[in-house]
């Protein structure tokens, strides 16, 4: 339960860091928070020739409010997106989604751009940025491309990086004043992965009809899910339970994962239903509040 | 895979850190791979730090980092280098004397067999930093991320009370709530500018390996 032998870089700067990476590419290993990777150098089931520990370039620990853009640099911790009031109020879902990560020691140190990179469809920041239809910076030897949410996740954790590339920030844009967010999650227990998440944004009209709606689900399939299908149901219509209902059904067909030790597919397609629901009715009871409150 | 010039600087699988412990700053040679529980533990025989699992899900080895509650399992010693780490060994400046966090755990039976009790008192610690009353869920919930198999957690969460009116009352006679105060020892806890921790002569004053130790 030691970590196996590397050679450690601890590059001070992107540029750097980049360099290394693309000269090591798949021999290499880039560590964040560590939250995840460390257990795995522990467990020796992560054996990098080399290790590339991002933690001293300060040029991704930024918090950047660029107009209606949101820009959190890679190596910003988690606790921070908890605590930060500028995150707050420029995207109250972060504030939401965060608790769920792991326990506060691990937020201490996990990162965001970490949590992203590292692809879990079960992890709460991937299922907020392809919910906010978020933008993830990459950075490799031939410069910076931005790649949607939707995009970067590929399949079981695996994101869209190329070998020399590495995640430097994450651009969402500014949720809407007028509107209600909810992150509902059911694990078995605190901190555990999730089985099944959902994350929603709605906005309401002067009928209190659903103007706008956006919702991704996490740990029901190998990447995370936007559930167009139930956005689609949702749009236009009341917010009246059975409506609401109708349309978190939806979400059932897109529930691709198939038993195993924590739960039946069965099971999870319930879930999945639940949550959603779940996260739709306290993001309209958000919205209204809003309304009511007229901010 | 061959490593190339420029990265000679990175070449060496030894790094020397410097970093402030408990309150005093720490030079040593370490191993680039040891990560910070290990080097509490082998180095400096902060025992202390409890290592139960080594994969980050039993939180027996919590340390506070700058302050902040970390899985010292899940970081390597030469990632601390200039940060303040502070293991429960610091919490207590006169030894012959129980921390009031301490004295709660004991007075609440907050641990049987112990091996979780450093994380939870560091803990505790962190959390009582807010001054607050905190309820039951609210403790349990921030306790969560430390397992314990021995107490069922329930006497932990009274210690956390209890240990949360020792520190409101700081020992000067009656809090808002009428906890009579007193019975608290060394209620200031070293900080980073105090020299609190300066008993060298004890067996955790970091006489491991060769190294230099310089008092802060």
């Amino acid at each position: 339960m030691k970590p196996p032998k590397f050679m450690y870089c601890d590059p001070d700067s992107i540029e750097e860091a980049v360099a290394l990476k693309s000269r090591y590419g798949h021999d290499s290993l880039v560590l964040a928070g560590g939250q995840s990777l460390m257990p795995m150098l522990n467990m020796r089931l992560a054996n990098p020739e080399v290790l590339i520990d991002i933690n001293r370039v300060t040029d991704l620990q930024q918090i950047t409010r660029d107009g209606d853009v949101l820009e959190i640099g890679a190596g910003v911790r988690q606790s921070v997106l908890e605590t930060d009031p500028a995150v707050a109020a420029a995207v109250p879902l972060l504030g939401l989604v965060v608790p769920y990560i792991g326990h506060i020691e691990n937020r201490h140190r996990g990162t965001v751009g970490g949590s992203l990179a590292h692809a879990d469809a079960a992890a709460e920041l991937p299922c907020a940025a392809v919910t906010l239809d978020a933008t993830i910076v990459v950075q490799g030897t031939a410069g910076r491309r931005e790649v949607p949410a939707r995009d970067f996740f590929e399949g079981f954790m695996t994101n869209c990086c190329a070998p020399d590339e590495l995640v430097v920030a994450v651009r969402f844009p500014v949720t809407p004043a007028a509107s209600g967010s909810a992150f509902v999650e059911h694990a078995r227990r605190q901190g555990d992965f999730a089985l099944a998440s959902a994350a929603a944004v709605v906005s309401l009209d002067a009928q209190g009809n659903v103007a706008s709606a956006a919702v991704g689900v996490g740990g029901i399939s190998a990447t995370p899910v936007r559930a167009t299908a139930v956005q689609d149901a949702l749009v236009g219509g009341p917010t009246a339970t059975e409506a609401i209902a109708a349309a978190a059904a939806a979400i059932g067909d897109s529930v691709s994962a198939a038993d195993d030790m924590h739960a039946t597919g069965v099971y999870r397609r319930h879930l999945a239903v639940t949550v959603v629901k779940r996260a739709i009715t306290a993001a309209v009871a958000n919205a209204a509040a809003v309304e009511r409150n007229g901010s | 895979m061959t490593t190339t010039e420029n990265d000679s600087k990175y070449d060496s699988d030894t790094r020397a850190v410097t970093l402030r412990v408990n309150g005093r700053e720490v030079t040593r040679q370490v191993p680039t791979r040891q990560t910070l529980a290990d080097f509490l533990r082998d180095d400096l025989d902060l025992v202390s730090v409890h290592l139960g699992c080594e994969h980050g899900v039993c939180g027996c080895c919590t340390v506070l980092l700058d302050g902040s509650s970390v899985r010292s399992c899940l970081m390597l010693a030469v990632q601390a280098v200039g940060h303040e780490v502070e293991t429960v060994e610091s919490l207590s400046a006169d030894q012959n004397a129980l921390h009031p966090i301490q004295e709660a755990f004991a007075e609440e039976q907050g641990l049987q067999c112990g091996f979780c009790t450093p994380a939870m008192v560091l803990r505790t610690k962190e959390i009582l930093a807010d001054g607050q009353e905190r309820s039951d869920d609210e403790v349990r919930n921030e306790i969560s991320g430390i397992l314990c198999r021995c107490t069922g957690y329930q006497n932990i969460i009274n210690a956390v009370q209890n240990a949360g009116r020792k520190l409101r009352c700081g020992g000067s006679g009656t809090c808002a709530t009428g906890h009579p105060g007193g019975a608290v020892g060394t209620a200031a806890v070293a900080g980073a500018e105090t020299d609190a921790v300066t008993d060298v002569e004890r067996a955790d004053g970091f006489d491991g390996p060769a190294g230099t130790t310089k008092e802060a």
